[in-house]
Order: C-alpha cells, then structure tokens, then sequence
C-alpha cells in the first residue's frame, strides 16, 4: 500500500494505480473525458491534469498517467490547475463550438467563450457532429479492446481526424456501436463508418420490445440471480477480444472461457413444470400482428402494463401517444377449428385485467369482442360484474379483422375491428388506437421430446398427461414423476400453485417413505422349464434379466423388472412367467369373457 | 352370410397403460360404442402371447383386438415394437388355420383417445358382423381345461 495526500487528505492507495484511480476510490472527483478503465490511459484530453508536489519540486501531470508513489502530495483544485482546465476548455470550445457536452464542461470550470478560432477546414469524417476532440477513445477501444480496428487516425496535427481506411465504409466493422456508445462527446457518426446502423438485440423477456446488450440479466427474477452472456452477440465470442465486462466486475466473477457442460444429478423424483407457449399471433393474419405497430399479443400488453417494462408502465402507443381506445379480441387462436379447439381458460380474465388497467391508467374506451365470458372462480364474476360498473364495453362477438382501411371520417388514422354484434344482430365497426390479442395457450413446442424422455403419456396435442383426472391428478404413468402447472394443460396461477403444491407434497411422501413399492406383476422364470435360449434377456426392455452361465438359466431381478410380460409372451419353453398375469390366469378371462 | 341377429363376439386385450385407460376415457365421456368387446387388461401388448389370441378364437370369439400404445410412447419403452412384430407372424399363423387376417386388429391407441377407442370398437364389430361368425371352436373341438 501507499499512502499520498490529496486535497490535504491521506489516502491510501495501491501499488500501481494512477493518482486519477486513487483519487476515485476515494471519493474525490476529478473531471476527464477519455479515461475508461478497459482503455489504457493515454492523456489525450488533459483535462484530468493536477498539481504533484513529489520530493520538493511542483509539476503539472494528467493524474490518469501518473502512477501513485510514497508521499506524493495532490492538488486537483489548485489555481494552476483550474487555469489549465479553463485554457483546455477554451480550445475545445475553439475547436467543437457547438457540442453540448463541451459547453457544459467549460461552463463548469468558467468558460462561456473562447478566445481562440477554429481553422477553416473540414474536421472529422466519421465524427461529423462537430464533436471530437481527437481522444482516440473509438479508435482505441476498436482496435486494442474489440481487436476489429475498423478505424484510426488521419493525418497529424490540426490535420488529425478519426476516419474508417480511405475514407471507404469499410468491410471490417462489424457494426457493433462501441464506438459511438464509448464517445464522450457523442460525436460519432456511425453510419459513416458503415452504412448499418447498429441492430438492437431484442430483449425476450421484454418480447422484443426493447433491447438488451450481450451480457444481461435474463429476467428479473432468474434463479440463479446471475448475469448471463450471449455467445451470438459477445464481441469477445465475434472477435477474441473486448472483456469490458471482465474489466468492470470488481468481483472476478466473469469468465469467458466457461463452457457449457451437462451435470448428472441424481435425484429420486422429477416434477415436470415446464409451462406453455403462447399461440403464434402471425398465423392468424387477418388480426394484423407484425403488420400494424399498435397491434399487441397478450403478453407483449402484459409487459407494457408491468412497471418495469419497456414503458414504465405507461399505456402508450408505438407512436408514445395515449390511446383514446382500445380493443381486446378474446379467444385468438382458442376455440377455434382452425386452430386450437380447446378454451385456454384464462384468457378471459386476464382481457378483463386488462380492460381494468387501461380504464385505470388513461381512462380509454376499452371494447371487449368475446364469445363467451367464462368466469367461473373465487371473485371471478365479481370482477367481471365490477368491470361492467366500471364503464368497459363488452360486444358479443369474436373479432373477425383489424383493418386500417376507414370508411367513414371517425375511422380515419384509427385501427378499425370488424364484429358482429351477437346480441343485436349487426355488424359493427369500432375503431381504436390500440389492439390487444389474447392468445390462447398451447404446448411448448418440445413437449413431445419432454414426454419420451420421462414416459409420460401426451394428451391434447401436446399437453401432459395426468395418471388419472381425478384421483391421481399430478402422477404420470410413470412412478416417480409428477406434472405440475400449464404443462398439464392451461391454467391459471392460483390453480398452477395449487398443482405445483401438490406435485412437491407428492415427490416428498413417496421420498420420505425411503422405500419403493414394486407392483406385484414381476416376472419370474421357472428354472426347471428353462432352456436357456436367452430370447427374453433379449425381449426384455430394462436388461433385468441375466443369463446364470453356471445353470445355463435366465434369472430375472426382481427390482428391476417392471412387470411389462414381454419375456413372458416371448418364452417358447413357457418357462417364465408374469405374476398376478399368468398365462392360465388370462386363459381363464378369456373363457370368463366368452361364456356363453 | 351373416345371420340377421348374428352378434360378433370380440376379446380386446388392451394394454394397461395406454388403451386400458383410453377406454376407460370412452366411458367416462360417456362415448357410446358397441357392447360387443371384452376386453382384458394386460401390463403391455408385448406381453400378448400369440396362444391368447388362439384360445380365444377356440373359445368362441369371432374377432380379437390387440391394442397398445402408439409407437415410442410405450410404457415399457419397446413392448409395443414387439408386438408390433409378432403381429405379422400371428396373421401368417391364423391363415393356415383358415381364419380371416381381418379377425385380428392391432390398433395403437392412447390413454387421451377415448373416441379413437370407441371408433375402433365399432368399427371392428361391422368388420367381423359382416365376415360372420368364426366357429372355429365347434370346427376343432375345444378342450375344457385352460392349455396351449
């Protein structure tokens, strides 16, 4: 450690940091522009100049270059010091007239006007607005730090710019948008280095509403709570350099060189939970998903509505306006031959959550299109009855269409919802500023693939499969594992803890038992009749029957046979036997069945 | 060829897992279907010795179904591929005896396909209604103890 004086205050430092990180860990601010701590210092903008008394003589350094030594004494707010900083903020305000970020700056330290004039000659390339001050920070986080080097320096002296190779749009940047995101004065064009703007990676969990940098947070509550890095996106993973993130993390905890590894656990039950998908809002194109920006699936308004989502919470459309109307088409995708022929069954609630929270927060016309109201639950049809009081329209009759196509001037610049209106008998034209779809619910695409690997029956076009409706509502036909929430079938929060409860007081009862019950169909095989031909330790699909070399017999282990019969049916010297399914316990059902 | 008031008389054996309990599904949907299937409950259809669907034939039945589950979807993983096989080897069997191949149905049927279920069942009753009745048992003599 070394201790030096700032500002008459001692402060401890460590070997090897400059004086301008010292004094930040401190607390002790000192103005810079260019320093970023994945950058090595360079000194370019000099703004971070101090006063050093260092073994009797006085000097002024940029404290980002000046490594910290024993007994050094620092002034940052000294005359020389604030003279130097009005001088620099002179020049760049020469030099960049018009950034705002430098007017800020000089005004900070004093300076309104500049004595000094710009040369008459073009500035920069890339930096068009007027804005660089030559730090390098673009070019040396392009080159060292993402080792792309798609740009560099020009020229030398008053002739110095920041430009791509020849001036050209160059072939090399990968329109990543580090450069003008790292500019201090936001003077970077980048669409002049090359004709891309750089594209926003959408956010999944926002539903792609906003973006999200390669290294994120996948959703607020991720267990486990840790930031995750996309390798499509990582410049590290695209160019072999960067680590920014590495560099920030005063923890240690970022390493690139984690690979994905598969860990077996052992465990003694499974419950599955592996929830829905929302039905695609782009197979039913005449609602205009993806084709009117103000047209909104379930989940998508969900987020808009939440606090944290990509609006704050504000009901706005696309356009930032807030609506004056909107309309919720229930049953998008849900009972309907076309599509889904089941009721989601919680699509009908959470419209008219929906409908509650536009009436509350803008005081819009919300007009409900539904086939049927299905509320049936705990306060469930009060609610619905409170959104009648509440003034929100309901129009009995599945939305058909959302047209942007007016007929009279009322529907001008609006979308328009084309209904019958079941109860009147009419056809009707409402136009809003805003469309929700509630989308019904469907299995997740790999449900399938879920159901072979753990044995467990697929009902519905995908959703699992209960051992029994009633009795048995979270088992599978498999022992030992349990279903548990919107994968079983749709369902509504309260009724998916309900399930989730019961699948985990499931698994716990059958391991706190610490035995298991085999059924008492195993199979056995009668010594005495056996000739050894092996075929059932080929029939036999859990290899639970070995071959005795010493006997010449199959011998079957009892705990691992599941009792499925299939040696039974394939002995030809009859020797072994299903128990509780014997050959003559079968004959005789079937004599039983056939009795005259 | 078939008596007016002519009956098929059919044993189903249904594994215990899948068409058991698709069946089970079909009247407790209240499906109606025709009353003429016994069925009896085995583990898998891999335990569906070839002799059960010749005892019941002996026995008096006019058609037997064999059903199991779709498949991959086996409870037991492969039971249903072995039927699967054996079945071909049953009809080539049941030909020499002189009995119609369409008398033996295989179907794969789900615990979710209650209607699948009902819709076989009768089905496979007009198939064997209009082929008639086997008599294969007053044909060959039935013994009266259970046996091969």
């Amino acid at each position: 450690m070394v201790t030096i004086t700032i500002d008459g205050r001692k402060v401890e430092a460590e070997k090897g940091w400059t004086v301008l990180r010292a004094a930040k860990e401190a607390g002790i601010s000192i103005p810079t522009l260019c320093h970023h701590e994945s950058l090595d210092p360079y000194g370019a903008c000099r703004f971070c100049t101090v006063e050093v008394k260092h073994r009797g003589r006085t000097k002024l350094v940029t404290s980002c270059t000046l490594p910290v030594a024993e007994g050094q004494e620092i002034l940052t707010r000294s005359e020389p010091v604030r003279r130097i900083r009005r001088i620099l903020a002179e020049l760049m305000l020469a030099r960049c007239p018009n950034s705002t970020v430098i007017r800020e700056l000089a005004s900070r330290v004093g300076v309104e006007k500049s004595r000094f004039r710009r040369p008459e000659e073009d500035l920069a390339t890339i930096t068009d607005r007027e804005g660089c001050i030559l730090c390098g920070m673009c070019v040396r986080l392009c080159d060292d730090v993402l080792q792309v080097g798609a740009i560099g320096f020009e020229g030398r002296g008053v002739r110095r710019k920041v430009t791509s190779p020849f001036r050209e749009p160059s072939d090399t940047c990968l329109v990543c948008g580090a450069c003008s995101s790292i500019c201090p004065t936001h003077a970077v064009e980048h669409s002049r280095i090359r004709p891309q703007e750089p594209s926003i990676i959408p956010f999944e969990f926002e539903e792609g509403m906003t973006g999200r940098k390669p290294i994120y947070m996948e959703f607020p509550q991720a267990v486990p709570k840790v930031p995750v890095i996309d390798e499509s996106t990582c410049m590290h993973f695209r160019t072999g350099g960067c680590k920014v993130c590495e560099d920030n993390c005063s923890a240690g905890a970022i390493d690139h060189d984690m690979e994905e590894k598969t860990e077996e656990i052992q465990v003694g039950t499974i419950v599955v939970a592996t929830g829905f998908e929302l039905y695609e809002a782009e197979k039913l194109s005449r609602y205009g998903y993806k084709v009117f920006p103000d047209v909104y699936t379930s989940l998508e308004f969900e987020r808009i509505c939440h606090a944290s989502g990509p609006t704050m919470g504000k009901i706005r459309t696309r356009s930032g306006k807030t609506p004056g109307a909107v309309a919720i088409l229930h049953c998008i995708g849900s009972r309907d031959e076309n599509h889904l022929e089941y009721c989601s069954r919680v699509c009908c609630m959470y419209s008219l959550k929906f409908a509650h929270l536009v009436r509350e927060k803008t005081g819009a016309e919300v007009y409900n299109f539904y086939i049927d109201i299905r509320s049936p639950g705990k306060g469930y049809e009060e609610f619905y009855k409170r959104l009648l009081e509440e003034g929100v329209h309901f129009i009995r009759g599945k939305g058909t269409e959302v047209t942007d196509v007016w007929e009279s001037p009322e529907e001008e610049g609006k979308l328009v919802v084309v209904s019958e209106d079941t109860l009147l008998g009419i056809r009707r034209r409402v136009p809003v500023d805003m469309v929700i779809l509630s989308l019904g619910l469907k299995p997740r695409e790999d449900s399938d693939k879920v159901s072979h690997i753990f044995s467990i029956g697929c009902a519905q076009g995908g959703f699992f499969l209960e051992r029994h409706p009633k009795l048995a509502p979270v088992d599978t036909a498999t022992d030992g594992v349990y279903i548990a929430g919107a994968c079983q079938g749709p369902k509504d929060i309260p009724d998916t803890v309900a399930q989730g409860a019961a699948a985990a007081a499931a698994a716990l009862s059958l391991m706190d038992k610490g035995k298991v019950v085999l059924e008492p169909v195993r199979a056995k095989i009668d010594p005495d009749k056996c000739c050894g031909c092996k075929l059932c330790i080929a029939n036999c699909p859990y290899q639970a029957i070995d071959f005795d070399e010493e006997k010449k017999v199959s011998v079957v282990h009892p705990e691992l046979c599941k009792g499925c019969g299939t040696c039974v049916a394939g002995c030809p010297s009859g020797a072994a036997v299903q128990e509780n399914f014997e050959d003559v316990q079968i004959f005789a059902e079937i004599e039983g069945a056939l009795a005259d | 060829m078939a008596d007016a008031d002519f009956e098929p008389r059919l044993v189903g054996f249904l594994c215990r897992w899948c068409s058991y309990t698709g069946a089970d599904l079909a009247g407790m949907s209240r499906m109606e279907y025709p009353p003429n299937l016994a069925p009896i409950k085995v583990m898998c259809s891999g335990r569906v010795d070839p002799t059960f669907v010749v005892k019941a034939f002996r026995d008096g039945a006019d058609g037997v179904l064999i059903a199991g589950c779709h498949p991959g979807d086996c409870h037991y993983s492969t039971g249903n591929y072995k039927a699967m096989r054996r079945y071909p080897l049953l009809l080539k069997l049941l030909e020499q005896f002189g009995i119609e191949k369409e008398r033996v149905r295989l179907e794969w049927i789900s615990a979710s396909e209650g209607e699948k279920f009902a819709q076989v069942v009768a089905e496979f009753t007009e198939t064997v209604r209009a082929l008639g009745p086997l008599r294969w048992g007053e044909r060959v003599g039935t013994t009266s103890k259970a046996g091969g």
